[in-house]
């Protein structure tokens, strides 16, 4: 599994970046969305785990535009401020189970990373 | 609300020791009276001064109609009266110059004389004498036996003599029968004189007074000068007895006067001198017994004055107390919903600042809840320190508080998401669990016990999950400021029927006294004012719970509690269908 972590927090991004390959985890982190679009060139990511407020282009945005690039890619949301905006407009785009609020569980990050990629195990 | 309540202020419920209550930007009860007051000025003033005008003018009205009837009666009897003694003088007057004191002597001639005058005129005449100028009766004609009689020393005599004609009042004389005399002196052609005098009895006089039409036990006599009755009174003493009233003062014309009765009474007394008698005719009536039908009449105009006036104070009354109570209502309305504007922004206030905090301290917490993972990782994963427990007991502790303190973000998140009005599933013991952590604490230090028992087969319910927060924490509040540290908090829930359950809450508190239970949900009713209490926290909380179409209810003994008891529905009215039913309802 190819992860995508991007968030404007590099200490934060970096260091879940170091422990997801720990486990195991192919993970590769960007602190802007122009980097994270960049991170493409160096092959394709199952799943994006995307900070929903970023300086100039937030997570949605981005979103939309890794999407048009790679249909296929997952996404999973992760924010520090839970209003009811963000809430509404996320929901709609990935369902409020993929809408984690920080700080979060590595543990539970990692399934919910496994559930959206594989959804018919279940 | 009796009728007694739509009529008068019902000041007793206004609160007497809270200057700043808004309430008192206005003085109802100030108001309230002074409506009244004008009101009824305007209404019952010239009511009653237009009665009184109108009762005083009818009175005056109907005495002077009485007092004219009196003096139109009084002359006309005076004339008759007068008419009678005066055709009797005449007639003497005639017989006089038409004989000579010898042929009056002759007591033949002198018996058809007093046929003829008795023919001639009627009743009065009793009988005939002829009197010489030495004043001895020497021709008598009639029932006594008064020949030869001296009448020298007698009053009426002298004035004869004096005058030519005399009419006497009535006296008893010889004959010790009421009587009076009338007397022509006659003149000889050798100078000397006779009289021709004839006694009349008082029947006539009585005749014509007592057939007189007068009403209110109306009296009609004659006395003389000296206030002698001339004829009997029905109330006043009998013939020859004195009056029991004052004697008029003389007066050429009739005369109406007011006087009082021996026993006190109020008398209309009409009169008149009769001209060259010594009689006075006196008609005196009851003035009581003469009002006797306007004082009928003026009960009438007191009882309708006494029932409009009644009516239109009852009328002002309800109206001045309907009006300042739906100004009153009006005004609590206004400041109740300036200070749910208040209440609104104030949690939105707090809200955002919730929201603010728990981001801020959220990104440092994220980095740090990596870091010390990592740390764990590098510990566990690299084995380089798994022997060491105490360093991975440390991490360990990092974590646990990093989880902790995410989820007091996350709830204060939660709380500040709420607040915005959405409609949704709710999970009704999650929700009170979401309320219960804020007051956790407080519960802890206090050793309040909180018991729950919500029933499992309450589902999931829609409503607004902020109001209903809202609600929730004010009723808790409530309960915690009631119950002394150990006290008791039971909530319990359960369905009741299809579409709506019940949650209650039951403190074991002070309780509420039984006067003020009715007040509890009224704006700006407060015990606690004095400590900071606004009075509306129960008040917001009653509108909230029927802004979601629910009821709630309270009832509370003092010394055992409080229960506040909330119905609330499982699905919630669209806003249209909210306000159909309240328009209709």
């Amino acid at each position: 599994m190819r992860v995508l972590l991007v968030d404007d927090e590099v200490e934060f991004v970096s260091t879940l970046a170091e422990r997801l390959a720990i486990r195991g985890i192919e993970a590769t982190y960007a602190t802007t969305s122009a980097e994270a679009l960049s991170c493409l060139e160096s092959g394709d990511f199952d799943v994006a785990v995307l900070d929903v407020k970023m300086p100039k282009v937030g997570g949605l945005t981005l979103k939309k535009e890794l999407e048009a690039r790679r249909p296929g890619m997952k996404f999973i949301f992760l924010t520090g401020y839970g209003s009811e905006h963000d809430f509404k407009a996320i929901s709609e785009h990935v369902g409020t189970d993929y809408y984690l609020v920080k700080p979060v569980d590595i543990d539970a990050l990692i399934a919910k990373m496994e559930k959206i990629i594989k959804p018919e195990r279940e | 609300m009796t009728i007694k309540d739509k009529i008068l202020f019902p000041f007793k419920n206004q609160a007497v020791d809270t200057p700043s209550d808004p309430r008192y930007l206005f003085n109802y009860r100030w108001i309230w009276k002074l409506a009244v007051l004008l009101l009824s000025g305007v209404a019952l003033v010239p009511l009653i001064f237009i009665t009184i005008v109108d009762y005083q003018v009818t009175q005056h009205a109907i005495e002077s109609e009485f007092e004219l009837r009196t003096t139109q009666v009084v002359s006309n009897t005076r004339r008759a009266i007068s008419f009678f003694l005066s055709e009797r003088k005449s007639a003497l007057s005639y017989i006089v110059h038409d004989h000579t004191f010898k042929q009056l002597n002759d007591p033949e001639r002198l018996s058809i004389i007093l046929d003829n005058l008795k023919k001639s005129f009627g009743g009065g005449f009793v009988d005939i004498g002829v009197i010489d100028d030495a004043g001895r009766q020497r021709g008598y004609i009639g029932p006594y036996d008064l020949e030869g009689r001296d009448y020298s020393q007698q009053e009426w005599y002298k004035q004869v003599m004096e005058h030519g004609v005399y009419i006497s009042d009535v006296f008893l004389g010889y004959r010790q029968v009421p009587h009076m005399i009338i007397a022509v002196k006659g003149d000889e052609k050798d100078g000397t004189f006779y009289i021709l005098r004839t006694a009349i009895g008082i029947a006539p006089f009585e005749n014509l007074l007592s057939d007189l039409e007068m009403g209110g036990k109306g009296d009609a006599f004659l006395i003389n000068g000296k206030g002698i009755l001339q004829t009997p009174s029905r109330n006043y003493g009998k013939v020859l007895d004195p009056i029991l009233l004052a004697v008029p003062q003389y007066s050429p014309k009739t005369e109406i006067l007011e006087g009082h009765s021996p026993n006190g009474r109020d008398l209309l007394v009409g009169y008149r001198f009769i001209d060259e008698t010594p009689f006075i005719l006196m008609i005196v009536k009851d003035k009581y017994e003469l009002m006797k039908p306007w004082f009928k009449t003026r009960l009438n105009l007191i009882a309708f004055l006494a029932v409009s006036s009644t009516i239109i104070l009852s009328v002002i009354l309800a109206m001045a107390t309907y009006m300042v109570r739906r100004m009153r209502l009006a005004d609590e309305k206004r400041v109740m919903t300036l200070h749910e504007v208040e209440y609104a922004n104030k949690m939105a206030s707090i809200g955002r600042l919730a929201a603010s905090v728990a981001h801020e301290i959220n990104n440092p917490l994220a980095v740090i809840n990596e870091k010390a993972g990592l740390i764990k990782d590098l510990f566990i994963y690299q084995k380089r320190y798994t022997e060491d427990p105490k360093l991975v007991g440390l991490v360990e502790s990092i974590l646990r508080c990093v989880k902790r303190a995410g989820i007091i973000t996350k709830r204060l998140l939660n709380f500040a998401r709420n607040l915005e009005a959405t409609i949704e599933p709710i999970n009704l013991k999650e929700v009170l669990g979401e309320v219960l952590s804020f007051l956790d604490k407080e519960a802890e230090h206090r050793s309040v016990t909180i018991m729950q028992d919500i029933s499992d087969d309450i589902p999931l319910f829609e409503s607004d999950r902020g109001k209903i927060q809202q609600i929730f924490l004010n009723i808790i509040n409530n309960a915690f400021a009631a119950v002394n540290d150990g006290g008791h908090l039971d909530i319990r829930a359960r369905l009741e029927g299809k579409t709506i359950f019940s949650i209650t809450f039951e403190d074991d508190g002070c309780g509420i006294p039984k006067d003020d239970l009715h007040h509890v949900f009224e704006p700006f009713f407060s015990t606690k004012t004095k400590q900071g209490g606004t009075g509306l926290g129960l008040s917001i909380t009653y509108n909230l719970v029927h802004e979601l179409g629910g009821q709630i209810t309270v009832s509370s003994e003092v010394g055992k509690g409080t229960r506040f008891t909330i119905l609330l529905p499982l699905k919630m009215k669209s806003k249209e269908e909210t306000d159909a039913c309240s328009i209709s309802g």
